[in-house]
């Protein structure tokens, strides 16, 4: 069980999308595993034939548990592995290098000394999220070298024991199809008692509705939100997007992860603010004139030229560009900019836009426009949710003038934009009124100072000044 | 078009950006943006789907027409 986000210590298989003996590609989406705020599309991290499902389809079990095995293609270099973090290996031990063990012991004690040195930003992260202390590993790897198998095989057995019980059988040992578990939960009925007439016994949506006293699933339709009840036809809302939980109980997990995790920004991280005025009239003209000749598919929004900026300042200014790990900042090689998304029907999601800086207007604009719907349908991939290095929240639309954010550990720094609205500004000594946005910026003060928050918002505002060159 | 076939077309195009909006309860005078809080992208896609089903060319210099369901019905219904 992958973590999908630094808040996410469970999931609950929904759905296998492979079965053994399927040969799979490292990215190829091959299960839908549910948390606490989504359904998430959670992507293979090796190329092989799948072995073995190992959690079942409505199991919930803890970050860190092995999900499926799968054994790696010939092509690749290394033993077989495990589809989706922990590393369950078929060949017990890890292969090592045939180096002389004097050699490894040096560099051992060399890495004891300097322990971050060999470990990259991104293990380190992974380490963060599984809550495994680094100093207390011993790598596997290339000159005693930390490797993400390491990391998530102690995530695994820290794990274990809570692993080895079995999850509430209730849920475990029935079948039932992922339609019929989110019509069980909207009725309330409990699919222990339903028998399925389903393939193997699953207990299908029709069995669930036979459960259902006549004049009690009259009263319980009438009670189902109009949100569930009317389909998407935006994204085609898949089953088990709404999954194994209710409306309501959606709504409180999903309040509970973001909790978490805001109270944990806000207890360990220093937040500094700065701010600024951006004038942004030749934003606005060259947008206007750029949309006019274009049909509606193809216009941008100004926040798309809000979040270019964005990008693109985060490159120039890498200091708040990163993750702030093991009491150090390790700046990211890309910008992969994450976009809070507000859901219909309360919380919110942050997915990645990746490289974020190296795409066109255009294609920034149809990503954004993509993971909003799919954010909003429970289509995300867990690839999106895991690696943002830099959040964006864009409370324009709310008509607000600003929004100091907290920021989403472990990443340093979350900018905020406001509405872009008219107001008075002073230009050459006369006023005038002008379109104005408000940038803000909170950053975490153990990785950066204001002067370099002060430089990423200058370096906003130079950028907006020239939207031909976004 | 009729001011009844705009109304149609506004109303189906509203339950797609807005699947959770209850129909019934917007009036010809709610908002679109701030009442039922569509965001940007929302309002692009109401006006996506408006040009669309009624082979329209809607410019940015006509979003203000499609404010409200009452003026945007009049605009459509070349009113």
């Amino acid at each position: 069980m992958p973590a999908l986000g630094a808040d996410m210590d469970e999931g609950t298989v929904l759905e296998w999308l492979v079965k053994p003996g399927d040969e799979v590609h490292k990215g190829d989406v091959i299960a839908v595993i549910d948390t606490a705020k989504s359904a998430i599309d959670v992507e293979s991290f090796f190329a092989g034939t799948v072995e073995r499902l190992v959690t079942g389809v409505g199991q919930t079990v803890p970050v860190g548990t092995v999900l499926a095995t799968i054994t790696e293609s010939p092509a690749e270099p290394t033993a077989p592995q495990s589809a989706g973090p922990p590393a369950e290996r078929k060949v017990p031990g890890q292969p090592r290098p045939a180096a002389p063990r004097k050699r490894e012991k040096k560099i051992a004690a060399a890495e004891q000394a300097h322990p971050a040195v060999t470990i990259s930003p991104l293990i380190r992260k992974r380490a963060y999220e599984l809550g495994v202390d680094l100093a207390k590993l011993r790598g596997s790897g290339r000159g005693g070298a930390v490797t993400r198998a390491d990391v998530e095989r102690a995530a695994a057995e820290r794990q274990r024991e809570v692993a080895l019980k079995p999850p509430s059988p209730a849920v475990s040992r029935i079948r039932a199809t992922p339609l019929a578990r989110r019509v069980a939960a909207e009725l309330g009925v409990d699919l222990a008692g339903v028998t399925g007439t389903g393939p193997g016994g699953a207990v299908s949506e029709a069995d669930v509705r036979r459960a259902v006293p006549a004049g009690e699933a009259a009263q319980a339709r009438e009670a189902v939100p109009v949100r569930e009840a009317v389909p998407a036809p935006e994204a085609a809302q898949r089953p088990a997007a709404a999954g194994a939980r209710s409306g309501a109980e959606r709504a409180l997990s999903m309040r509970q992860a973001i909790g978490r995790l805001m109270a944990r920004s806000k207890r360990e991280i220093p937040h500094y603010y700065v701010s600024n005025t951006v004038d942004m009239t030749r934003s606005l003209d060259w947008l206007h004139e750029r949309n006019r000749e274009l049909e509606v598919s193809e216009r941008l929004v100004s926040a798309a030229l809000l979040l270019k900026a964005a990008a693109l300042a985060a490159r120039k200014v890498p200091g708040l560009n990163g993750y702030w790990l093991d009491d150090q900042f390790s700046p990211a090689d890309a910008v992969h900019l994450g976009l809070v998304i507000s859901l219909r029907g309360g919380g919110l999601l942050t997915p990645a836009i990746h490289d974020a800086a190296d795409l066109q207007l255009a294609e920034l604009m149809s990503r954004m426009r993509d993971l909003v719907i799919r954010a909003r349908a429970g289509r995300l991939r867990g690839s999106e949710l895991t690696d943002a290095t830099i959040t964006v929240t864009n409370l324009g639309d709310q008509g607000v003038e600003s929004v100091f954010g907290v920021i989403y550990p472990p990443q340093v720094a979350l900018v905020g934009f406001g509405k872009v609205t008219e107001r008075p500004v002073a230009v050459g000594g006369l006023i005038g009124v002008r379109p104005v946005v408000v940038t803000t910026l909170a950053a975490d003060h153990r990785a950066s100072d204001a002067m370099t928050g002060a430089r990423y918002l200058t370096e906003i505002s130079d950028l907006l000044q020239r939207p031909e060159e976004l | 078009m009729t001011p009844d076939q705009a109304q149609r077309v506004i109303e189906e195009a509203l339950a797609q950006v807005a699947p959770d909006v209850d129909i019934g309860e917007i009036t010809p005078d709610t908002d679109l943006r701030d009442d039922l809080g569509l965001d940007s992208l929302d309002f692009l896609r109401f006006v996506e789907i408006l040009s669309q089903r009624t082979g329209t060319r809607i410019s940015e210099d006509d979003y203000p027409h499609l404010a409200t369901p009452a003026s945007a019905v009049k605009w459509l219904a070349g009113g």
